[in-house]
């Protein structure tokens, strides 16, 4: 569960990122952010993990504030939250498997991973992780040298090996083409029902959000202003949430 | 639709700046021209003194032909020494280099305080030449090749340290968010983080300077820090223009040698 308590966020330039926020997000929802350009979306999902701070209000996950974490702590509550970027964010000279592993480090002394001496377990752990996303064979070959697509799928693996229980992706599809970002979309919402495990995810696509998520959250100038399942998120509502009409190219279009 | 030919009379704006640019490209190589007489008219360097030194190098270089072959079994062992000097030096120094340029780079190290002195430091080691620092080590320590080592572990590590840490500015961010995201220790997030997409660019400076360093390391005996170059300035002492010339050659065979080595390793890593 995550709760965001009167969440309010400045950047140190006083752009105002997020205002006021008050969420409750339930284990197992898969939640699609929404909102146009600048609304606040990454500032959101970043402040989970604190990779942004925030600076009024409070939030906590499984009930423990992350918010007032020492350091100690917010590494060990971020090792409970896989991370998914627009950009893979690999390690591209590495092979797949390396970087699947690299979800482990948190779990491990510094001396320890410093030698790269994971234990079979983790390796096994990793290997099975890139069954689930369907790239088991990819393991030794370099993260380079796969496409955009399956670059993605090794970033889910990633926070599948690290265990996660609460997966946040910043715009996961949004470098992919049409085809491939249904296939990583699918993973995700796979791994959501399969495994329970609560993931979030921005995205600018509205039918995509409509398909996918259990609940949608619409952003405005780092205000919610909507929040509730797809059904009710109408063109309507999103024109709302946009401030303008949907425009061609918020639509994904094929298959819906 | 206008006629593509510019009709005579007034020039259009694009012209205009064609022109422009043509004098400032004019003004620029007569700047040059100026400075160059200027300058070898004060220090003396004129096209005379090179027609007027030419019969003496055509001598000296008579006296060097043929290099004295006999020499060259009293020459290997400081010559051995010579690379082992460059050897020492670098790894030293490549090794000091690691941590300095880690704190050198903004984005492994935000705090300013710690950064820009690190920087100053740097610089203030870069600006020293070499041979400088074998002059001061020989003066601390006493003639030998410790002196020259030590200068070389110096000057390899202003080198290394100076690229590093430029490299390690360039890399790519988001590698390094996606471990910190993951729960990673600052030094799991350099481990995993920087070391793989800067590993690469440090081996590559650290064999680029040991090419320099075997050169450097050949001169260093001029100053009585070890190596060849006591040989070299001994020969030249006593006007044994042919054993210097074998000791010169000796020392391009193997300075060729290393060159084409870590050349060839250099452009497989990056
Ligand atoms: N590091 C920063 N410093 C200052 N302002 C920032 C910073 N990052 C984001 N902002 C500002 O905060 C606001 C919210 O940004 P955010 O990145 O969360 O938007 P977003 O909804 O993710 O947009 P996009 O769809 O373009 O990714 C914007 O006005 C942005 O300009
Ligand atoms: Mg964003």
């Amino acid at each position: 569960m995550i709760q965001f308590n009167n969440v309010s966020k400045t950047y140190p330039n006083g752009t105002i990122g997020l205002r006021n926020i008050n969420l409750t997000i339930e284990e197992g929802e898969l939640v699609v952010i929404v909102g146009s350009s600048g609304a606040g979306k990454s500032t959101l999902l970043r402040s989970i993990n604190r990779l942004h701070d925030i600076t009024d209000g409070e939030i906590q996950v499984d009930g423990k504030s992350i918010t007032r974490a020492n350091d100690r702590e917010l590494r060990r509550m971020r090792r409970d939250i896989g991370m998914i970027f627009q950009s893979f964010n690999l390690i591209k000279r590495n092979t797949v498997l390396n970087n699947v592993l690299s979800g482990r480090v948190a779990y491990h002394s510094t001396l320890r991973t410093m030698f790269g001496m994971f234990p079979r377990e983790d390796i096994e752990l990793s290997l099975h992780a890139l069954e689930r996303v369907n790239i088991r064979e990819k393991a030794y070959i370099r993260a380079d040298q796969l496409s955009g697509g399956q670059q993605q799928r090794v970033s889910i693996a990633r926070a599948l090996a690290q265990e996660a229980k609460i997966i946040l992706a910043d715009e996961p599809v949004a470098s992919l083409d049409p085809l491939t970002t249904r296939q990583v979309m699918d993973d995700l919402q796979r791994i959501n029902q399969d495994m329970k495990i609560t993931t979030i995810i921005n995205l600018h696509f509205i039918d995509l959000a409509r398909e996918y998520a259990t609940r949608i959250i619409g952003l405005r100038a780092g205000e919610v202003v909507f929040d509730g399942p797809p059904e009710e998120a109408t063109d309507e509502v999103f024109a709302e949430i946009y401030g303008r009409s949907i425009r061609h190219d918020e639509m994904l279009g094929g298959e819906v | 639709m206008k006629p593509v030919t510019p009709a005579s009379g007034k020039k259009s704006p694009p012209d205009m700046q064609l022109t422009t640019q043509r004098y400032k490209r004019i003004a620029t190589w007569l700047l040059i021209v100026i400075v160059l007489v200027l300058c070898s008219i004060q220090t003396k360097v004129t096209p005379y003194q090179l027609i007027v030194g030419l019969p003496q190098m055509g001598s000296l270089l008579q006296e060097m032909i043929p290099p004295d072959w006999s020499y060259v079994p009293t020459i290997w062992g400081p010559m051995l020494e010579t690379i082992q000097i460059a050897i020492v030096g670098t790894t030293l120094g490549g090794i000091i280099a690691v941590p300095v340029a880690l704190l050198c780079a903004y984005n492994i190290m935000p705090n300013k305080l710690v950064s820009i002195p690190m920087r100053i430091v740097l610089n203030l080691v870069r600006t020293v030449p070499d041979l400088l620092f074998a002059s001061i080590f020989v003066a601390i320590f006493g003639i030998g090749p410790f002196a020259g080592m030590l200068a070389l572990v110096f000057f390899s590590f202003g080198i290394i340290a100076k690229l590093t840490f430029e490299a390690i500015e360039a890399i790519d961010p988001g590698p390094l968010e996606a471990m910190t995201a993951v729960g990673a220790s600052r030094m799991q997030v350099i481990i995993f983080g920087v070391v793989p997409q800067a590993l690469p660019y440090f081996i590559s400076y650290f064999l680029y300077t040991f090419e320099v360093n075997i050169r450097a390391a050949s001169v260093l005996g001029l100053v009585g820090a070890g190596g060849i170059g006591l040989l070299l300035d001994r020969s030249l002492g006593l006007f044994r223009y042919d054993r210097a010339s074998m000791i010169i050659l000796l020392t391009l065979v193997i300075v060729l040698v290393i060159d084409y080595g870590s050349t060839r390793i250099r452009r497989k890593l990056l």
